[in-house]
C-alpha cells in the first residue's frame, strides 16, 4: 500500500502541497485529477523519492521513503515502475535497450532479459520496433515504450504521469487500454495522474481530486461522477468559472 | 548593503555545501562497480580519442610558432639551439597542457554539460533513478574518470606533436640542424618537466568533466537552460584551468 501522510512541499515561496493525505490500496488503480500546476506530478515524484517533502511523509509498504538511505530507496524503486509524461526514453539507446535497462540493473541472465523485453513490447503492441531509436517513434509510440519499460520490471506498482497528455483521442484510448491490460496481466497497483476525465473514468477504480495543495474529494468513479462538490463538479464538467 | 553581503555569503556557503555533497556522492558511487567501469570505456573514447584531432591541430601550430618566435627573440644574442630548449620546456610545462586544457574545456565541457543538461530537463536523469541506477555512478563517475585519465594522454600526444612540428620548423625555416635542436631540447631538461605537465593535465581533465557534470545536472528550464549550462560549463572550466595552472606552478615549481 502507498500512503501520503500530511505531505507539504513548496518550491521557493510557493506552496504546492499543503497537507496532502491519500491512501492507494493494493490492486486498485487510483487516478489523481486536478488543474495544471496543482501538484499532481509533485505528489507522484515523492513516491519514488525524486522529491523530498518539506513535512509529512510517503509510506510505501511500511517504509517511509524520505528517511531511507540510497540502498533502501533502491529497494523501494525496484517495486515501482514509473511512466513519465514525455516518456523520458534514452535518446542514444534503441527501443529494446531502453526497455532492458532496468532489467540489467537486476543482474538477470541475457536470455531472460531478451524474453522480458519481447513480452513487454508485445503487451504494448510494439513487436518489431526493437532496433528503432526514440527519435524515429511518434509521441504515442514513445509513451508505449515508456509503459513497456515499466512493466518489463514486473513491479508491484506503476505510476503514470499524464499518460494521455498531448495525444489524439484514438491514441489516448489506446493508452487507456494498455493501462487496463497492464493491470489485468500483471495485477499491479496503479496511480495515474491526469486531467483527462475520459481517461480517468476509463482506467480508474477510484478518483481523487487535488485542489489547492490537498485532496478535495476521493471516491469511486461513480461517486465522483455524481459529486455535488461545486469545485469537483466544475472540473469534471470542464466548465469555466 | 549588509543584507546583500549576508545573502551572497549564504549563497556561497550553500554552493560549497552542494559541491561537498556532490563529491561525497561521487566517492560513494565508486562502490557501484557493476555500473561505471564499462561506461568509462565508452567515455574514454568520446573524451579522449575523439578529442585528438583538435588537440593535435592546436599543438602542431603551437610548436611551429614557438620555434619561430624563439628564433626571432634570440637571433644575434643567444645561441640558436636554445630554440629547442624553448620549444621543449614551453610545450611540456605550459602551452601543451594549458592550450589543450582550454580547447578540451570548450569541446568536452560543453558536450558533457549539454548532454547531461538535456537528460535532466527531459527527465531522463529521473528515469535512471526510478530504474534503480545512481546517476553519479552511471553518468558522472565514468566521465570524470575518463577525463582524468585521457586528458594527460591527449596532452602527451599534443606535446609530442608540438615538438615534432617545432623541430620541422627549425629544420626547414630556421636552418637549424637536428643535432642542434636535440641539443637544445636536452639542455636544462629535467624529468619534472614531463610529469609536472601531465599531472597538471590530469587535474584539468578532472576539473573539466566534473564542472560539466555539476553544471549539466543542475540545469533547469528547457532548451534555454541547456544553452545557459553549456556556456557556464565552458566559462567555469576555462577560469578554473587558469587558476589551477597558477596554483600548481606555485606549489610544485
Amino acid at each position: 500500500m502507498i500512503e501520503f501522510r500530511d505531505l507539504h512541499k513548496g518550491f521557493g515561496p510557493k506552496p504546492v502541497l499543503t497537507g496532502f493525505s491519500l491512501q492507494v490500496r493494493d490492486g486498485e488503480t487510483l487516478v489523481i485529477i486536478g488543474y495544471s500546476g496543482s501538484g499532481k506530478s509533485v505528489a507522484l515524484k515523492h513516491i519514488v523519492g525524486l522529491l523530498h517533502p518539506d513535512a509529512g511523509e510517503v509510506i510505501v509498504d511500511g517504509r517511509a521513503v524520505a528517511s531511507l538511505d540510497r540502498a533502501g530507496l533502491t529497494e523501494v524503486r525496484r517495486d515501482i515502475g514509473y511512466v513519465f509524461q514525455f516518456a523520458a526514453l534514452f535518446d542514444s539507446m534503441t527501443v529494446a535497450e531502453n526497455v532492458a535497462l532496468g532489467l540489467r540493473r537486476r543482474a538477470l541472465a541475457e536470455d531472460e532479459i531478451a524474453e522480458r523485453v519481447r513480452e513487454a513490447l508485445a503487451l504494448v503492441d510494439l513487436t518489431g520496433t526493437d532496433d528503432r531509436l526514440p527519435a524515429e517513434l511518434s509521441g504515442g509510440m514513445r509513451k508505449r515504450v515508456g509503459i513497456a519499460r515499466a512493466i518489463a520490471l514486473r513491479p508491484r506498482y506503476i505510476l503514470y504521469d499524464e499518460p494521455t497528455t498531448g495525444l489524439d483521442p484514438v491514441t489516448s484510448a489506446v493508452m487507456d487500454q494498455l493501462m487496463i491490460r497492464a493491470r489485468e496481466h500483471l495485477g499491479v497497483t496503479g496511480v495515474v495522474v491526469t486531467h483527462d476525465m475520459r481517461s480517468a473514468y476509463t482506467v480508474g477504480d477510484r478518483i481523487a481530486m487535488l485542489y489547492e495543495g490537498r485532496i478535495r474529494q476521493v471516491g469511486t468513479t461513480a461517486e465522483i461522477q455524481d459529486t455535488e462538490d461545486p469545485v469537483v463538479r466544475q472540473f469534471i464538467e470542464g466548465r469555466p468559472s | 548593503m549588509i543584507s546583500t553581503i549576508g545573502s551572497k555569503t549564504v549563497e556561497v556557503v550553500r554552493a560549497a555545501g552542494r559541491f561537498g555533497h556532490f563529491v561525497g556522492d561521487l566517492a560513494r558511487a565508486t562502490a557501484d562497480v557493476g555500473t561505471w567501469p564499462r561506461l568509462t570505456v565508452v567515455q574514454m573514447r568520446r573524451i579522449g580519442v575523439d578529442s585528438l584531432p583538435v588537440a593535435l591541430f592546436i599543438a602542431a601550430f603551437t610548436g611551429i610558432v614557438l620555434a619561430l618566435q624563439a628564433s626571432y627573440t634570440f637571433t644575434g644574442t643567444v645561441p640558436l639551439y636554445i630554440v629547442g630548449t624553448v620549444v621543449g620546456k614551453t610545450m611540456m610545462l605550459e602551452l601543451g597542457p594549458v592550450l589543450t586544457g582550454l580547447a578540451l574545456g570548450g569541446r568536452v565541457g560543453a558536450s558533457v554539460a549539454a548532454e547531461l543538461g538535456t537528460m535532466k530537463v527531459t527527465e531522463q536523469v529521473d528515469a535512471l533513478e526510478t530504474l534503480a541506477y545512481d546517476p553519479h555512478s552511471y553518468l558522472v563517475l565514468p566521465r570524470v574518470i575518463a577525463g582524468t585519465t585521457m586528458v594527460p594522454i591527449v596532452v602527451a600526444l599534443g606535446i609530442a606533436t608540438g615538438l615534432l612540428t617545432g623541430w620541422l620548423a627549425s629544420l626547414v625555416l630556421l636552418d637549424l640542424s637536428t643535432a642542434e635542436f636535440v641539443k637544445g631540447l636536452k639542455f636544462l631538461y629535467r624529468f619534472k618537466d614531463t610529469w609536472f605537465g601531465l599531472f597538471k593535465s590530469a587535474t584539468f581533465g578532472f576539473t573539466i568533466t566534473l564542472v560539466g557534470c555539476i553544471v549539466g545536472l543542475a540545469t533547469r528550464g528547457g532548451a534555454e537552460g541547456v544553452g545557459r549550462s553549456t556556456t557556464r560549463a565552458v566559462v567555469y572550466s576555462a577560469m578554473l584551468i587558469l587558476v589551477l595552472d597558477a596554483f600548481w606552478a606555485m606549489i610544485l615549481l
